[in-house]
C-alpha cells in the first residue's frame, strides 16, 4: 500500500507536468481553482473560447483524449496515465466540462459502432475542441425509466432506406452550443420497450431540429429540450443493428465508469473554510462541538470518496475495470453538497439569503451551490436508481418487479386513468 | 498508486478468516454470551499459536514481527467473526503501550506473553460516567502504589496485566497524568465483573487499594502516550468495525435474498434496496477512509492523527449504521435472541465507545484538520 508511482508512471508524470506547465493558461489559475461547485464562470474572459483554446492546444500536442487511439485524435495512453493526466491538470480539468459528454459518451460510442470512415471523419474534431457533442437520450416519458422512450424514427416510404424522426428530448447538456448528438430512438413500438430502440447521431443543424433552453429553476439554461420534426437520417447515421439501441446505449455507459479518478467535490473544503472565518454564539464555528461534529461526518465522506477514488485508480493500475461500486460517487456527493449548503447558510444566518457575490461570504458560492445541488441528485441517474444500481449490480438484489417487462411498447398503459 | 493490500497481506486475511470460521463460528460468540465464561479461552489460545495476538511484536518478544497493514488485516477477521476474546485489549492496547512506553525489561516480561495469549493485558482509564478527560482521572499513584477506582475496564476481570492512567499530581492538569503497569495477580486489586451491553466481550470495575505499579514512559507523559497510541488503535480498531460492519450487511443481504413476503423476496422491494444500498455505502466509505489510516499507520506518516480520527469516525457511523438495519431488515425475526443480529448490534455499540465516543473522534478529527490548516497558513 503506497501512493508511489512506479518508474514508468513518474517519467509520464514528469513529462506531463512539463508540459503542463509550459503551456497552461496560468493567468486562470487562481480564478479556475475557487470556481467550485457551481460551474465555471470566468470574469474577464468568454469561458468557452478558452475551453476550446486549452482543448486545441493539448489536442495538438497529443494530450487530448488520452485513452483514445491515436488516429482518431488521441494518445493510445494507458488507463493510469489518464488518471495521472486528470491528476496534474488539476483545476484546468474544469475547462473540459463543455466537452465531458462528447469525450466520455459519444466518442468512445462512435468508436465502438460508427464506420471507419465516420470515425476519421469526426472523432479527431471532437478531440481537438473543435466540435462539441451532446447525447440525446432523457425524455419527458423516458427519465429514469429511459427505455420507455417515444420519440419515433421511421423507415421513409420513398425507399431510400433513410429514416424520419419525430419526436422530443429533454435535459440535453449543451444542446444550444453543441454540432453533433447520439441520438436514441423508437423504432419498433410493438415489441417490448428495450427490444425496439435504435441509436444514431446527428449534427444539430440538420433541418427539422429545434432547440429550446429550458430555464432551470436556478435561473440558469444549461440544459434544453430538443424537437424533432420530420428530421431526415441517412441509414449511414445508425450505430449499431436496428433494435439494439438499448445494447449500444449500455457501451456508452459501461464507457463512463472508465472515467473515474477525478472525486466528485461535495464542498467539504470550502465549508471547512468558512467555519474557519465565521462566528457562531459560541465563538468561531469551527471550535463550536455542535459544528465540529457536523463537519466530521462530511469529512469523512469527503475522505472516503476520495480514497475510494485511489482504490479504483489502483484497480485501473492493476488492469482491472473498476466495477459499479464506483455509482457511491455522485450519490454521496449530491446529497452531501445540498446538506454543506443548507449548512453554510444556517451559520451566515440571516444574511445567509444574500446572493450578492460581493455581499456575502464565500462570493455566493454557497447560494449557488444550494440552487443548484437539487440537480445534482437528478441528474445522469437519481439518488434512487444508482441505489438500485448498487442494490442489483453490486449486492445481487432481485430487479424490481416490472409489469412493463414483456408487454409490446405500444401496450403500456401511459395514463393513470 | 497501489492503494490495495498486497496479496501476502490479502492471504494472511484469508487464513484468519478460514481459522475463526472454523473455531469461532457463531454458536462459540453464543458460548460466551449466554454461559458463565468470560472469554473463549481455547479461541484465545488458538489464536495465539497462529501468532494473530502478536502480529507487529518483533520477533525478539515471540511476535510475527510483520507491519501495521498485517495487524490491520487480522483486525478486519476479528470483527467480522465478533471473536469472543479480549482482542481489541490485549493486543491493541496494552501490546500497544508495551511496545510505545514499555521499558525494556517490562516488554521482555510481557511481550511475549501477550503476543502468544498465555497473559492477557488490559487498559484502565475510565473512572466515571461522562468523557474522560484529565480532570476525571483520580486513581493516585504514590511511593510506587495505586489507590483508587476504575469505573469499567475492557477485559479487566481476566486479564493479568493492567496499563493504568493514574494521577501522580494532584489537580486536573493532563500532565499530571502517568501510566502504570499493574500486575493484578499481585496485592491490593479487586476485581469486580460488571454486566454491559455487550456480554460476548467481558468488563470490570477495578480498584485498587495500595496496589503495586511500575511507572511506564515517563512521569507526567500519561496523557500524550494514550494519545499516540489511542489513535494506532483507532485504525486497528476501525478495522474491526470494518469487518463487522460488512458481515452485518451480508447477512440483512442475505436474508433480504431469502425471506419471501407478499409473494416477493423482500429484497426486490426499493425499500429494502435502498436501506441495504445506504449500508453499503457507509461501509464502502469506512473502508477507503481505513486503508488511509493503514496506510499512515503502517509507514508512521504525519497524517497518521487526522487519518486516524477520519477511521474511527467513519467506521463506527458503518458498523452502527449497518448493525441496526441488519435488525430492521430481519424484521421481527431480528429482534429475537436466536437470531444473530443483535450480537452484531451489541458489538457495534461496544466498539463505539470504546476508545472514546463518536462525537469525541468527530472532534478531535476537526481539531487536528484546523492544526493543520494553521500550520499551513
Amino acid at each position: 500500500m503506497n501512493f508511489d508511482d512506479t518508474p514508468e508512471e513518474a517519467a509520464f508524470r514528469t513529462q506531463v507536468r512539463a508540459w503542463i506547465d509550459a503551456n497552461a493558461p496560468k493567468e486562470l489559475r487562481a480564478e479556475l481553482e475557487t470556481a467550485g461547485f457551481a460551474g465555471v464562470s470566468l470574469s474577464d474572459v468568454d469561458p468557452m473560447a478558452v475551453a476550446k483554446a486549452w482543448q486545441k492546444r493539448k489536442f495538438d500536442a497529443g494530450w487530448a483524449c488520452l485513452h483514445w487511439p491515436k488516429e482518431y485524435g488521441g494518445r493510445g495512453a494507458t488507463p493510469i496515465e489518464r488518471v495521472i493526466w486528470g491528476q496534474e491538470e488539476g483545476p484546468y480539468s474544469a475547462l473540459a466540462g463543455t466537452f465531458i459528454i462528447g469525450h466520455g459518451m459519444c466518442g468512445p460510442t462512435m468508436m465502438a459502432f460508427a464506420s471507419e470512415e465516420q470515425k476519421r471523419q469526426y472523432l479527431p474534431p471532437l478531440a481537438a475542441g473543435e466540435e462539441i457533442w451532446c447525447q440525446l437520450f432523457s425524455e419527458p416519458a423516458g427519465g429514469s425509466d429511459l427505455a420507455g422512450l417515444r420519440t419515433r424514427a421511421e423507415r421513409a416510404t420513398d425507399g431510400s432506406g433513410d429514416w424520419i424522426i419525430n419526436g422530443q428530448k429533454i435535459w440535453t447538456s449543451g444542446a444550444h452550443y453543441s454540432d453533433y448528438g447520439i441520438l436514441i430512438t423508437r423504432t419498433d413500438p410493438t415489441v417490448p420497450k428495450h427490444k425496439g430502440l435504435t441509436m444514431f447521431f446527428l449534427s444539430m443543424k440538420t433541418p427539422g431540429v429545434e432547440i429550446r433552453p429550458i430555464k432551470q429553476a436556478n435561473g440558469d439554461s444549461g440544459f434544453n429540450e430538443v424537437y424533432f420534426t420530420d428530421v431526415r437520417l441517412p441509414d449511414a447515421q445508425r450505430l449499431g443493428a436496428v433494435g439494439d439501441g438499448w445494447k449500444v446505449s449500455l457501451t456508452t455507459l459501461m464507457n463512463e465508469r472508465l472515467s473515474i479518478g477525478s472525486g466528485m467535490s461535495t464542498g467539504f473544503p470550502e465549508l471547512f473554510d468558512l467555519c474557519c472565518r465565521i462566528e457562531t454564539a459560541n465563538g468561531l464555528a469551527v471550535d463550536d462541538p455542535a459544528v465540529r461534529q457536523k463537519l466530521a461526518t462530511w469529512a469523512v465522506r469527503t475522505t472516503g470518496l476520495k480514497y475510494n477514488g485511489f482504490r479504483a485508480i489502483s484497480a485501473i493500475s492493476r488492469g482491472q475495470t473498476p466495477g459499479p461500486e464506483n455509482s457511491i460517487g455522485k450519490l454521496v456527493a449530491g446529497s452531501s453538497m445540498q446538506e454543506i449548503a443548507m449548512f453554510a447558510e444556517e451559520l451566515m444566518a440571516q444574511a445567509g439569503i444574500l446572493t450578492d457575490p460581493e455581499l456575502t461570504a464565500a462570493s455566493g458560492r454557497f447560494q449557488r451551490m444550494l440552487l443548484r445541488s437539487p440537480a445534482t441528485r437528478v441528474e445522469g441517474g437519481t439518488d434512487e436508481i444508482l441505489r438500485n444500481i448498487i442494490a442489483e449490480r453490486v449486492l445481487g438484489l432481485p430487479g424490481d418487479i416490472r409489469v412493463d417487462k414483456d408487454v409490446p411498447f405500444n401496450q403500456i398503459p401511459t395514463s393513470a386513468r | 498508486m497501489d492503494f490495495e493490500f498486497s496479496e501476502d497481506q490479502k492471504q494472511l486475511g484469508a487464513e484468519a478468516r478460514r481459522f475463526l470460521a472454523a473455531k469461532c463460528p457463531p454458536a462459540a460468540v453464543r458460548t460466551v454470551l449466554e454461559g458463565p465464561q468470560a472469554y473463549d479461552a481455547a479461541l484465545w489460545k488458538g489464536l495465539g499459536e497462529m501468532g494473530f495476538l502478536g502480529v507487529v511484536v518483533p520477533e525478539q518478544y515471540g511476535g510475527l514481527g510483520l507491519g501495521y497493514l498485517e495487524a490491520c488485516v487480522v483486525a478486519e477477521e476479528m470483527g467480522r467473526a465478533l471473536a469472543p476474546v479480549p482482542f481489541s485489549s490485549s493486543v491493541l492496547l496494552a501490546t500497544e503501550f508495551l511496545l510505545t512506553a514499555g521499558s525494556e525489561a517490562q516488554k521482555q516480561a510481557w511481550l511475549p506473553k501477550l503476543a502468544s495469549g498465555a497473559a492477557i493485558g488490559c487498559f484502565a482509564f475510565a473512572e466515571a460516567t461522562g468523557a474522560v478527560s484529565p480532570k476525571t482521572l483520580q486513581v493516585a499513584a504514590a511511593s510506587g502504589k495505586l489507590t483508587g477506582t476504575k469505573l469499567v475496564v475492557a477485559d479487566g476481570d481476566i486479564a493479568d496485566v493492567a496499563i493504568v492512567a493514574a494521577r501522580t499530581a494532584p489537580g486536573s492538569d493532563a500532565r499530571g497524568v502517568s501510566l502504570f503497569l499493574v500486575d493484578l495477580k499481585g496485592l491490593g486489586v479487586t476485581k469486580t465483573p460488571v454486566d454491559t451491553i455487550d456480554p460476548t466481550r467481558s468488563h470490570a470495575t477495578l480498584t485498587f487499594k495500595d496496589a503495586p505499579a511500575e511507572p511506564l514512559g515517563e512521569a507526567g507523559d500519561g496523557w500524550r502516550l494514550i494519545g499516540e497510541v489511542f489513535d494506532r488503535a483507532a485504525v486497528l480498531t476501525a478495522f474491526e468495525q470494518i469487518g463487522g460492519a460488512d458481515r452485518a450487511l451480508e447477512m440483512a443481504r442475505d436474508y433480504a435474498l431469502e425471506r419471501m413476503a407478499f409473494g416477493r423476496q423482500i429484497g426486490s422491494f426499493q425499500a429494502i434496496k435502498h436501506m441495504l444500498a445506504d449500508m453499503y455505502v457507509s461501509a464502502a466509505l469506512a473502508r477507503s477512509n481505513g486503508y488511509y489510516g493503514a496506510w499512515a499507520l503502517s509507514t508512521g506518516a504525519a497524517e497518521l492523527p487526522e487519518a486516524a480520527a477520519s477511521a474511527r469516525v467513519a467506521a463506527t457511523q458503518a458498523f452502527q449504521h449497518c448493525a441496526k438495519n441488519n435488525i430492521q431488515v430481519h424484521g421481527g425475526m431480528g429482534f429475537t435472541w436466536a437470531f444473530d443480529c443483535h450480537l452484531f448490534y451489541r458489538r457495534s455499540n461496544l466498539l463505539a465507545l470504546n476508545l472514546g465516543s463518536l462525537s469525541q473522534w468527530q472532534d478531535a478529527l476537526i481539531q487536528r484538520m484546523r492544526e493543520r490548516n494553521v500550520q499551513a497558513a
